[in-house]
């Protein structure tokens, strides 16, 4: 039996998935965060999901979209780009035209100059809120949904942005489920054309592959050879912690507690 | 100690005696010892040995190389120990670099100090034409050492529609910034810490196209900003080499944070009041998070506990209430009473915590190795004399069941109380 959608309009969300790169092997693969964000797309409730894609179909490439295919989905559109051209002014008129209610993406791709910045300028673009970093999506309802975002440390923040948006994906969602290889081979592709516009900078740019960075040294900066030879004998320290000695346990807990209300940790 | 020089007429008095015993000793003191060095007629150094050091205790010469006690040091050296560095001030920068920092837990973090540092490179490279590195700050704040690190100017923004997570107000904020100094440089962190995002929006705004990753920056007169950089790209598979644009994301490590100077920190005022607008974004708090489910290496508040606990359940009960997650040295976990996932130290995990509570735990070095980058230590221990005091900021010396149960009653307390009141 089919839900019944007459009494609520399905959420529409548009993913925008780009093709990784294996850290080890560099061969194609799904994106880490973009197939994150296909399985948070496909957790929600009453979601209508439709994947965008913006770039070319080449033979080594293909896998790894399909890989996105398998995650359930019968089509992936496709706005076909050359290599090395801008993709914004293409999918900011796509999804302009399309009109979703929530568009997920990645943080940053795992090709090219993998800056971050695009969902950045597609809502500076297209005039709608951003949410970075996200974990989860708790609910949508009324045109306002509630966020959780992942903050650093295994923190969480709960957001509520009212839509159309964007949000981004961080690694601390949910991991993508495995792709199905029979969906996968059976999707299909639905290309779009779109403007096409040249990436000027980044072709005048060297690239080049990552050199290792180079570890910083402690550096003493002493003027005698006495003060040289202390920084380089001398064992870790606080410097000068405060030490209570024949306190009693409850002003020895006070002192602890006032520290850990000074450093906020406690909640 | 006061300041006021104070005569000592029995000092003076053996000053003047050649033949007194302590003779030598006073005049060292009083800074009036014949001169050790000096300048020759030809330009040549002079040294003259006999006139270096001081008689001690029992009768000998004593050198201190240090440069402590020199005797000619002169007199009032002995009151300032603490040594000054050189305070630098621009009144009328030719340019300025604009930097935001993190600030996570309302101090400069080593980011950025980095950042500040790569920004006073940027404002010093040349000396006929020197840049003032102006820092905005968002909320409140517990920093004090803001000129240390390197910062002529400090905009910092209190109000409360910018505090907490506002990054549209932020935004507004900064937009107004650029409006009033037009900065040559826009500097931000590149990290997970609201840094990172805060960057992408500006650049956004500004219409820049910003290097992200950006790793080192060095000069070059071939481009027209002066300055090239190397940033990651590709999930840091590949180095970018472009010239400096006006937004930089920087990591970390991409300079030497300053060391060598103070610098002003004049706080400066917005020339116009912050643009009052509508926040599409509604910042609902943070959400408690199990505290046993946050990775060892990035929990920022962990109990960790030693073979000086003895009360195991007592333990664990205190970890709960202070929301703090649970670490343990290697006895611990060699005993059996930990599991080996939760062992800190150079054979364990190397913790992050900002704040780290030690309990029965003495210190030994592969545990303080681990240990290393964690701000705040706090160690509850029977021994005074063990190495986890010294590395300590805050040592109760007493039985650890008992201080453990004293905080966790007086957290319960606060809580109940709070309830109460709402």
């Amino acid at each position: 039996m089919q839900p019944d959608t007459t009494m609520t309009p399905a959420l529409e969300v548009t993913v925008l998935v780009s093709i990784g790169r294996h850290p080890v092997t560099g061969r194609a693969r799904r994106a880490d965060q973009d197939a994150r964000g296909v399985e948070l797309a496909r957790s929600l409730a009453d979601a209508e999901v439709s994947l965008l894609h913006a770039g070319e179909l080449a033979e080594a490439s293909e896998p790894a979209l399909r890989g996105y295919l398998g995650m359930g989905f019968s089509e992936l559109s496709l706005l076909e780009q050359p290599e090395g051209a801008d993709v914004l002014p293409a999918l900011a008129e796509t999804l302009d035209a399309a009109m979703p209610q929530l568009v997920i993406t990645g943080e940053r791709a795992e090709r090219g100059e993998g800056s971050g910045l695009l969902p950045y300028l597609l809502a500076e673009r297209l005039g709608w809120p951003l949410v970075s970093g996200l974990a989860a999506v708790e609910s949508v309802e009324n045109g306002v949904a509630t966020l959780l975002q992942a903050l650093p440390r295994g923190q969480r923040r709960r957001l509520k942005v009212r839509l159309p948006a964007i949000v981004t994906v961080d690694g601390a969602a949910p991991a993508p489920r495995q792709s199905a290889y029979g969906p996968a081979r059976r999707g299909t592709f639905e290309t779009i054309a779109g403007p096409v516009s040249r990436d000027e900078a980044w072709a005048e740019w060297q690239v080049q592959p990552a050199r290792k960075r180079p570890k910083r040294l402690k550096i003493v900066k002493a003027a005698s050879a006495r003060d040289r030879f202390k920084a380089a004998a001398a064992k870790a320290e606080g410097g000068g912690g405060q030490v209570l000695t024949d306190v009693t346990p409850e002003q020895g807990a006070e002192a602890i507690l006032k520290l850990l209300r000074e450093e906020e940790v406690l909640r | 100690m006061s300041e006021i020089k104070r005569r000592d007429p029995r000092k003076e008095w053996i000053a003047r005696n050649r033949l007194h015993p302590q003779h030598l000793e006073v005049l060292a003191e009083l800074g009036q010892g014949a001169a050790s060095e000096w300048m020759g007629p030809n330009g040549v150094l002079r040294r003259n040995p006999h006139a270096i050091g001081f008689i001690g205790p029992n009768g000998i010469k004593r050198i201190d190389r240090s440069g402590a006690q020199q005797g000619v040091a002169g007199a009032g050296a002995a009151t300032s120990t603490v040594v000054q560095k050189p305070l630098v001030e621009i009144d009328e920068p030719a340019f300025s670099v604009l930097v935001v920092p993190d600030m996570a837990g309302g101090r400069l973090s080593g980011h950025d100090r980095d950042l500040l540092g790569l920004a006073r490179r940027l404002a010093d490279a040349d000396p006929e034409d020197q840049g003032a590195v102006v820092a905005v700050i968002f909320g409140p704040h517990k920093e004090t050492s803001f000129g240390e690190a390197g910062i002529d100017r400090l905009l910092h923004l209190d109000s409360p529609d910018v505090a907490g997570y506002a990054p549209e107000a932020r935004l507004g904020a900064l937009a107004v910034v650029e409006q009033a100094w037009a900065p040559r440089h826009w500097l931000l962190p590149d990290s997970k810490l609201g840094g990172g995002e805060m960057g992408r929006r500006l650049a956004a705004r500004l219409g820049e196209r910003p290097a992200t990753g950006v790793w080192q920056v060095e000069a070059d007169t071939e481009v027209p900003s002066g300055w090239r950089c190397t940033a990651r790209g590709a999930a840091e598979s590949v180095d970018i080499q472009r010239p400096l644009p006006r937004v930089a994301l920087a990591l970390a490590e991409c300079a030497e944070p300053v060391s060598e100077t103070r610098h002003a920190a004049v706080e400066l005022a917005l020339p116009q009041p912050l643009p009052s607008m509508l926040s599409r974004i509604e910042d609902l708090g943070q959400v408690p998070v199990d505290p046993s489910g946050v990775a060892l290496s990035e929990a920022e508040f962990i109990l960790s506990a030693g073979n000086g606990v003895k009360d195991w359940e007592g333990f664990h009960h205190a970890a709960e209430v202070l929301g703090a997650t649970e670490g343990a040295s290697r006895v611990a976990v060699d005993d059996g009473f930990m599991a080996r996932d939760r062992q800190v130290g150079a054979t364990g995990t190397w913790v992050t915590a900002r704040v780290y509570v030690a309990v029965g735990i003495s210190g030994a070095i592969q545990h303080l190795q681990g240990i290393q980058t964690c701000e705040k230590v706090v160690a509850i221990n029977m021994d005074p004399g063990c190495d986890m005091i010294k590395r300590a900021d805050l040592a109760v010396i007493g039985d650890s069941a008992r201080i453990l149960e004293a905080l966790v009653s007086l957290v319960e307390q606060a809580r109940e109380e709070k309830r109460d009141a709402a």
